[in-house]
This record gives structure tokens, sequence and C-alpha cells, in this order.
């Protein structure tokens, strides 16, 4: 345990000191040179901020993140299913991968105001832009491992008479679980993105603020102490499931490893 | 138990190759020019040969994985595919690589030929059992493959392969990657799963010493588009031990293969 501790300290530590000299010298400029509050308020004004709005922020985060895992999750579901149809025909993969490249360097903000129009201000929206954002890396990811099975193996599979169904549940999707979940470690930070852009342009209506609308709302109130919080909040659940996805990358590898 | 010794070659060979040649269409290679050999049931038959001559084409027609382009290859009589889906023990292959699939355990990995071929559970864990015991690994059936050595990896890949009581065991270089010591004890481990199960060898390496401690019968093949360079008989009595290769005999021998091996590959 006492390994696991020096570890967690290794790997906290330095970033953690990279933080508070950030912190102090951002607290000097802006105190020292008497910057206006609503350019850049200083990290006390922005703490505040955050304990005022601390319950609306954790709300907005709550949703914000449900619907970003919503999003990776219905990612999940349909890159698998892709990638399986990928894997099982040149042709396929040939004729639509141009389309899964076509996910990848759409902009999304240009995407959002047709998805509204299509099906309106609602959860599902955003979850809908969530999802397209997140799903290339998933797809080529998991296409990747079904397709990359040891020939050995292939082989061995055929001497003892395997079926296709046996290849397919015994080998090949078997070997794209690690590959799956780089693809869904990749997609996590994606996804909370997309929420936060799906939120710019709807909201969720009476049912709730995701961190998307209220960082719209402040932002053009001018309240940026509020502003910068929610920044911070949305970079907080970001990096806690990206950290989540890391964690089941390393347990699945390191079972599946070699 | 009936000694492999005594019926080995008594009877029609179990393997025939007719005029068997092979040439990939893709670049047109012509990795083997036509064979003709049988191998006796029960036998064990080593094949050398200088590096791409062809060994691996020839393990691969015999498994039935590649068809012949010229002649014919029989088992029993029959194509190997045919021989292998009639009937599920006819064949089993061991790689160079263990080629274990890391997410299952040992005991797992052992399994998985007889879950193929449609094995009931409980035959499956007597079988797995047995073959563990057998290999020296009953221990470890719960330990998945990144945690075992690569000599244990390689008896888990043997215990797999004879897991289904194969007739037929093929086996390409299977010791090459292994440090000497691991890969005479194999060596002697093999010969013992041979007098046990009584199963056909055919065994790809380019080790001289290997091919003479374990064979009754040595085919040199000459470089590519291989042939049968020589056919050479070992002569030594079984059970053999590791005080074989002491033998002045054994070292003849090894001369003979190692010659006949260097005047193939001119
Ligand atoms: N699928 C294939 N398509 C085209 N050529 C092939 C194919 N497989 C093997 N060959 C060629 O056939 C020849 C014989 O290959 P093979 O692997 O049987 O040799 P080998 O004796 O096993 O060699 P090594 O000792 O290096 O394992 C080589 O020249 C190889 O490049
Ligand atoms: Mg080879």
């Amino acid at each position: 345990m006492t390994g696991f501790a020096r570890r967690l300290a290794a790997l906290v530590l330095p970033p953690l000191a990279v933080f508070l000299a950030v912190l102090a010298v951002w607290h000097v400029v802006t105190v020292r040179f008497d910057v206006p509050e609503y350019v850049v308020p200083p990290p006390g004004g922005v703490l505040d901020a955050a304990v005022k709005s601390g319950a609306k922020l954790a709300r907005a985060a709550w949703l914000t993140g449900a619907a970003a895992l919503c999003g990776l999750a219905v990612s999940v579901v349909v890159g698998v299913l892709v990638a399986f149809a990928f894997s099982q025909a040149r042709l396929v993969r040939r004729a639509f991968y141009p389309y899964a490249i076509f996910l990848q360097t759409v902009p999304i903000v240009a995407i959002a105001p047709v998805i509204v129009i299509w099906v309106g201000q609602e959860f599902r929206s955003v979850v809908l832009v969530a999802h397209i954002v997140s799903l290339f890396p998933i797809i080529t990811n998991t296409t990747q491992g079904l397709t990359s099975v040891d020939r050995n193996l292939l082989e061995l599979f055929r001497i003892h008479n395997a079926s296709r169904l046996q290849v397919l549940l015994r080998l090949r999707f078997p070997n794209a679980v690690p590959n799956t979940m780089t693809g869904i470690k990749t997609s996590s930070g994606l996804a909370v993105i997309g929420a936060i852009v799906g939120e710019f342009f709807t909201g969720y209506g009476e049912s709730g603020q995701g961190l998307g609308f209220l960082i719209q709302l402040w932002g053009g109130q001018l309240r940026t102490a509020e502003l910068f919080a929610a920044i911070f909040a949305s970079t907080l659940l970001g990096l806690v499931i990206f950290a989540a996805a890391s964690l089941v990358e390393d347990l699945i590898a390191s079972r599946w490893r070699d | 138990m009936s000694s492999p010794t005594d019926n080995a070659g008594t009877d029609a060979p179990l393997i025939v190759a007719d005029g068997a040649a092979m040439t990939f269409p893709s670049g047109d290679v012509r990795a083997l020019a036509p064979l003709g050999f049988g191998v006796g049931r029960g036998d064990f038959v080593s094949i050398v040969g200088p590096s791409g001559c062809g060994k691996s084409t020839l393990l691969r027609l015999v498994a039935g994985l590649l068809r012949p382009t010229e002649g014919t290859l029989m088992i029993g009589g029959r194509p190997p595919q045919d021989a292998r889906r009639d009937d599920a023990n006819a064949l089993s292959f061991v790689f160079q690589q263990a080629a274990l699939l890391p997410w299952r355990t040992v005991a797992g990995n052992v399994a998985l030929p007889l879950e193929l071929e449609g094995a009931g559970r409980l035959d499956r864990r007597a079988r797995v059992k047995e073959m563990l015991e057998l290999v020296g690994l009953a221990e470890f059936a719960r330990a998945y493959p990144h945690q075992l050595s690569g000599g244990m990896q390689m008896r888990v890949s043997l215990a797999r392969a004879l897991a289904t009581r194969p007739s037929v065991l093929l086996l390409d270089e299977p010791f090459g990657a292994l440090d000497e010591i691991a890969r005479q004890r194999l060596n002697e481990e093999l010969l013992r799963l041979w007098s046990h199960d009584g199963f056909t060898a055919l065994f790809v390496t380019h080790n001289v010493y290997e091919a003479a401690f374990l064979s009754r019968r040595v085919i040199v093949m000459s470089k590519r588009p291989g042939r049968i360079a020589a056919d050479i008989a070992v002569p030594f009595d079984h059970p053999r031990t590791a005080a074989l290769r002491a033998e002045p005999e054994f070292a003849r021998l090894c001369g003979e293969i190692g010659a006949a091996l260097e005047k193939g590959s001119e």
C-alpha cells in the first residue's frame, strides 16, 4: 500500500506544484496590476464565485456529465457494431470508411444547429452531439482489434474446425477489447466537449441547465469569475471521466497483456 | 499401452504425399517441388532444411490449411480437410510461438480446442486436468499466460495440442525460441508424451541435434523449391534419455544429417 501511495504522490505532486505556481502568478498579476474583474478575476474571486454558485455548478456538471456518458455509451454500441461490419468485408470498409472520417472532420458547431432543427432542444440532442464527436475513435480502434488477430491463432481455430461464430466470439471480440477500451479513453474527453458544445445550442428547457448553458449565460453577462468557475468545472468533469476510462483500460490491459 | 516403436510403419502409411507441390499464386513463388513420401502411423519424423525451403508450407499442406497446387497429399486416404472435418481429433498443430489466448487462463487455453470441437463440460474439465498433470503444470491451471516463462507457455501449447488426442501432431519449430536447457528438457518431455499417446509426429526444426534426438527418421530438404535431399533413419531405441546425447553414435548421426543439410543448401 505504501508503494501505491508513493506512486500516487509521484503522479499527483508535480502537476499540483505547477498548478500552485500558476495560481500564485495569477494572483500576483491580477492584484498588483489592478486588472478589472470582468477581464481576469483573481483566483480568490473565482473561488468565491465557485462556492456561491456551487450547487448550481454541481447540478450543471451532473447533467452535462450524464449527457456525455450517454453519448459515449451510444458511441460504444454503435462503434462496435460499425467496426463489426467493417471487419466482415473489405468492401464494406472501403465503401464506408470515408464517411467515418467525416465524423472526425465535420465542424460540430456547424452541425449542432441542424440537430436542434431536427431533434429539438432536448437532452437527447445534447447526447446526439456528444455521440457524434465520440464515435470515430471507437470505430477505428475496435476495427483494428477485430482485424489484427494473430495468424497462428486464426489457423489454430481453423484446424479445430471452428465456426465463423466461434472465431468471432472466442477470438476476434476478446482480441478487440483492449483496443475498444483505448478508443473509449480517447473518446471520453471528446464526449464531454461534445456535450458542452451541444448545450451551447440547446438548453434542456425546463428540466435544467448544463455547464455549456452556464458558460454562455455568464459569458454574455460578463460575470467572468463565475465563467472561470464553470470552465474549471468543465475541465474537472472531463478529467474525472477520462481518469475513470484510463483506470478501466489499465485493468483490462494488465489481464490482456501477452 | 502399446509402445509406438512396435507398431510404427507396420501397416500402410498414415500420411502420403504423392507428387505434392506448392506454387503460391501471389508472386508465382514455387515453394515446394513435387514431393513423394509416406509417414507411418505412430512414427516420429523430423524435417530439417535451410530457411525458406518450404518446411512450414509442407506442414500447412498436411494440416489442410493449404491445398497442393499439383499432386496429392492424403491423411488416412483422405485429403486433410476431409480428415479434419470427419474426425475431430484428426490433427493438432504446435506453432513456433506458444500462440495462447492472453485473456484465458492456462486451463482455459488447454480447454479451447475441446470447446471448439464441442466436447461436453465434464469431459473437458477432466481432460484439461489430466493434460496439465501430464506436462507438470497442474498448479498453474488458473495462471494467465503472461505470468509464465517461455518454456512453460510452450508446455501449455503442447497440452492444448494433445488435449483432443490427435492422431497426427504437427510441430513447426516449437522450441526455436527457447534457450538450450529448456529446449532439451522439452525434447525429453515431448518424447515421453509421444510414447504415452502414440500420435504420429511431424516435427520441423533447424536444429540437427534436436531432430536426431527426437525422431525415428529425419527428412532433409534442399533449398527452395524444397525437394527431399536425404531421408535418414535414426536407429536408437526407445525410451531415449538425455544420456543418448553423449554417445558417439549419436554424434556421428548428427554429423551425417548436418552434412546432408549442407549439401542440400548449396
Ligand atoms: N502465403 C504465401 N504467399 C507467397 N509466398 C509464400 C507464402 N508463404 C510462404 N511463401 C514463400 O514460400 C517459401 C517457403 O516458405 P516457408 O515458410 O514454407 O519456408 P520455411 O522452410 O518454413 O522457412 P523458415 O525456416 O524460415 O521457417 C518462402 O520463399 C516464402 O516466402
Ligand atoms: Mg517456417
